[in-house]
């Protein structure tokens, strides 16, 4: 893993130059037979779901690269030889890193990623109940010395009339 | 000499700008009449001389000047007319200068019809627009002018990207344009109230058909570009989640909100001090998203840190622009007062819940787009943040929003009664419902929940809004109450229907879409979906600037031909790189599709694929009722009537104000 990382990254250094001088949008397509009919519909999704590594923003199911030929075939290779698609995402994974999966993995670094909506929803709810809950005439409220005192300037009589 | 004469009309409008942007400000100040004056004036010279620079880039390259950089790397004289003239806005420096022209433009809209406006105001809100443009005519003259010279002179210019030469794409961006920077108008009327000290109903009324309207072209603008995508990149989808595109859908989101808390601004003087904080944060966003896209900075962080002369300009732009309205909004905000909401069973309870889901949604969609690039600068790691993740917190974001859509059109301001609501709502959402179910198996050729799930939420959306302008209109004389019924409803009417069009599409494409990469030589037939595609070969065609190899398929139904699609591989004379351009026959209930891969080894086969994507025009149809709705409330009397007339308006006298 360590000693062929440098050279995956020297590799896609010169691919993106490549691919954004000439921004290809040429379409890839390869012929593929699958035993089962589940196998055909696991592969276009696990292959929508990877990404391109040496393009700008493409999935391996649209890139024309040779790189994600290459993983395409290894994809369906993996489902053809009975792989689970989480085995496959990990053997993705161990090879090309994080970066493959458009999914982003649940990890401690990723955490604020996926639970920033429920935080954000939360705090939204609180905002709502709070915005609806006040109260247009607060009611007054006097503290017991203060509804002594009124009690008693209610009892009593008024001298100057 | 064309080129200069542009550079010095640039320097001219940016003098007029910087006249704009402060006399009549001051003049506000001190209550200076001759000054608040000059607005009108500078406003008019800003837009003259714009659009004389404009017109001579155009100039440029319709006379194939390739002395000019920005022209001969944009264009060649192969190039037909249609793309000369939208070559213009093909590249960064002339992006920008397209921006400058729209903002000079929504300037003199404003100017124009903004008589009613007292003075003072109208000052404040041209001098805001007019600082903001002297940013950007700044950035343009310092780092980006598309009028550089370069020498030798090329004999040949370098061509128009051919991603470009699409007519979807030619007006995409002056579309999108309209929108991101029709934003800046409610942004200066905020920052004018805020600054006078007035955040009334009246300022809210004085921007709400400005908003609808930059609202509505910012959704075609998005529409065109995800219809453009569908055509051109040969994929068969619609939207990618492409930080580009979430740069343009953020601001969306924001526009949204702000839409309807103006409503309940305008009508109830509730959420004052929030609705123009979204005024401004719907700008910033926009200016964010111009950061995004032409920093370079999403490509790569490292690219941005290489070449930072203008990304560093567009940041310490827009941290000028966000801090400083920020700023007097944190410190004028807190002295507003807003009607209170009474009572969370009321439409401006809805329309809070509205804005809440809206700006999580927004704030998520920023949280997905900025974390790689966090990650990134920070050194933790490179990871991908794509459609998956998008999808799977979008959707139960906004799915709420539609129900809460329908409920809308019965429910009152102020207060209203669960038992009234449930007793008119819980039939039309078991209809709904009923038909959600119904229509998949009747129509789609297996059963699938989120079909049934879409379906029942569009359904719901027509129901409620037939509900809607019935219960509105019932009492007295229908005919007459029909009429009588301000433009604004109908608009929004409509505009609900759209999101339900628009939810019925993703929900039946992303169910029932059937795709297919196959290698087929001539004769060959491949089945999908009831479908019969017949592979009839490759002819070469010739187009005005590029050679093609045209893919000839018929397809046939029950042994009878339907349609006959010619998808192409084009290759451009100058930039050699193949394109393609997908073959579709479009139609209501589903868009038989095929794109042109490789040839194959044989010399016969051809890969291809093949696709079938069932109610995908509801996606734009339904973005393009959206946007007609919102251009038919902009368009409602009551925001054109003279201002004595206005305030008599029964929304603003029986408007009970319980300020606290």
């Amino acid at each position: 893993m360590i000693d062929r990382y440098p050279t995956f990254v020297s590799r896609v250094t010169i691919s993106i130059v490549f691919v954004l001088a000439t921004g290809t949008a040429a379409l890839a397509t390869e012929e593929l037979n699958f035993s089962q009919a589940p196998y055909e519909s696991r592969y276009y999704r696990l292959i929508n779901e990877l990404r391109c590594l040496v393009c700008q923003n493409q999935t391996l199911a649209d890139s024309n690269a040779e790189l994600a030929r290459d993983l395409r075939l290894k994809t369906h290779q993996l489902i053809e030889s009975g792989e689970s698609d989480d085995s496959i995402i990990r053997f993705m994974v161990d090879r090309y890193g994080d970066f493959i999966l458009y999914r982003p993995p649940l990890r401690m670094r990723t955490m604020l990623l996926w639970s920033g909506p429920a935080l954000m929803l939360a705090l939204g709810l609180v905002i709502f109940v709070r915005t609806t809950g006040r109260r247009t005439h607060p009611k007054p409220t006097l503290s017991t010395g203060e509804q002594q005192r009124l009690k008693t300037l209610l009892n009593t009589p008024q001298k100057d009339q | 000499m064309i080129p200069e004469l542009g550079t010095f009309s640039l320097i001219l409008a940016l003098l007029c700008a910087i006249v704009q942007g402060t006399f009549p400000l001051l003049g506000a100040h001190r209550n200076h009449g001759h000054w608040m004056n000059l607005a009108r004036s500078a406003a008019w010279s800003q837009l003259v001389f714009v659009g004389l620079a404009y017109a001579c880039l155009t100039v440029s390259f319709l006379s194939h000047d390739f002395s000019v950089r920005y022209v001969a790397f944009n264009s060649n004289t192969q190039l037909p007319v249609i793309y000369l003239i939208s070559g213009v806005w093909a590249g960064h420096e002339g992006s920008l200068l397209l921006w400058a022209l729209i903002l000079a433009g929504w300037t003199g809209a404003v100017e124009r019809y903004s008589s009613a406006i007292p003075q003072e105001m109208r000052a404040r809100v041209i001098a805001v627009m007019g600082l903001v443009s002297t940013g950007f005519l700044l950035f343009i003259i310092m780092t980006s002018s598309p009028f550089a010279r370069q020498f030798p002179i090329p004999l040949e210019g370098n061509d128009l990207n051919p991603l470009l030469q699409d007519p979807g794409l030619a007006i995409h961006p002056p579309i999108l344009y309209l929108g991101y920077v029709g934003f800046s108008v409610p942004f200066a009327f905020g920052i004018a109230a805020l600054l006078a000290g007035r955040l009334d109903g009246a300022w809210a009324r004085w921007s709400r058909p400005w908003t609808l309207f930059a609202w509505s072209f910012l959704t075609i603008g998005i529409a065109l570009g995800s219809w453009w995508a569908y055509n051109e990149l040969g994929w068969g989808g619609w939207w990618f989640w492409d930080p580009v595109e979430n740069a343009s859908f953020m601001p969306w989101l924001v526009g949204t909100a702000l839409v309807h808390s103006l409503a309940a601004t305008e009508k109830r003087g509730v959420f004052k001090a929030w609705t123009v904080l979204l005024a401004l944060v719907a700008f910033s966003l926009s200016l964010l998203g111009t950061f995004l896209v032409r920093s370079g900075i999403l490509t790569s962080v490292h690219a941005f840190a290489n070449d930072p002369a203008r990304g560093v300009f567009i940041l310490i732009f827009l941290s000028l622009v966000v801090g400083l309205s920020l700023g007097l909004y944190a410190w004028r905000a807190p002295s507003v007062r807003s009607t209170l909401v009474t009572s969370p069973i009321s439409r401006e309870s809805l329309i809070l819940i509205n804005n809440i889901l809206l700006m999580v949604t927004t704030a998520t969609i920023l949280l997905g787009t900025l974390y790689p690039l966090v990650m990134d600068a920070l050194g933790l790691g490179k990871i991908s943040v794509g459609a998956p993740y998008f999808n799977s917190v979008f959707v139960p974001l906004t799915a709420p929003l539609v129900l809460l859509l329908g409920t809308a059109s019965v429910i009152r301001w102020k207060q209203d009664k669960i038992k009234r609501l449930l007793w008119i709502l819980t039939p039309v959402l078991l209809i709904s419902f009923v038909i959600g179910v119904l229509w998949p198996v009747f129509n789609m050729p297996h059963y699938s929940s989120v079909a049934i799930f879409g379906v029942t939420l569009g359904v719901w959306t027509f129901a409620t809004a037939v509900v809607g302008v019935w219960s509105r209109t019932s009492g007295g004389n229908r005919w007459r109450r029909l009429r009588n019924t301000p433009s604004s409803f109908y608009g929004m009417t409509l505009a609900h229907v759209g999101v339900g069009v628009f939810a019925i599409g993703i929900a039946l494409t992303s169910a029932f879409s059937v795709e297919k990469q196959v290698r087929m030589a001539p004769g060959d037939h491949q089945l999908i979906g009831g479908y019969d595609f017949r592979f009839d070969g490759v002819i070469d065609v010739r187009g005005p600037n590029y050679l093609a190899q045209r893919g000839v398929i018929t397809v046939l139904k029950d042994g009878l031909p339907v349609s006959r699609l010619e998808p192409e591989k084009r290759t451009y004379q100058i930039q050699r790189n193949p394109m393609t351009e997908a073959g579709i026959e479009a139609g209501l209930m589903r868009d038989l599709y095929v794109s042109l891969g490789e040839p194959l080894d044989d010399g016969r086969s051809w890969g291809l694929r093949l696709y079938l994507k069932p109610f995908i025009r509801w996606i734009w149809l339904g973005a393009l009722l959206i946007a007609i709705g919102g251009l038919i409330a902009g368009f409602d009397r009551r925001y054109r009537l003279p201002s004595g007339i206005r305030n008599r308006s029964p929304s603003t006298v029986t408007t009970p104000s319980v300020g606290i």
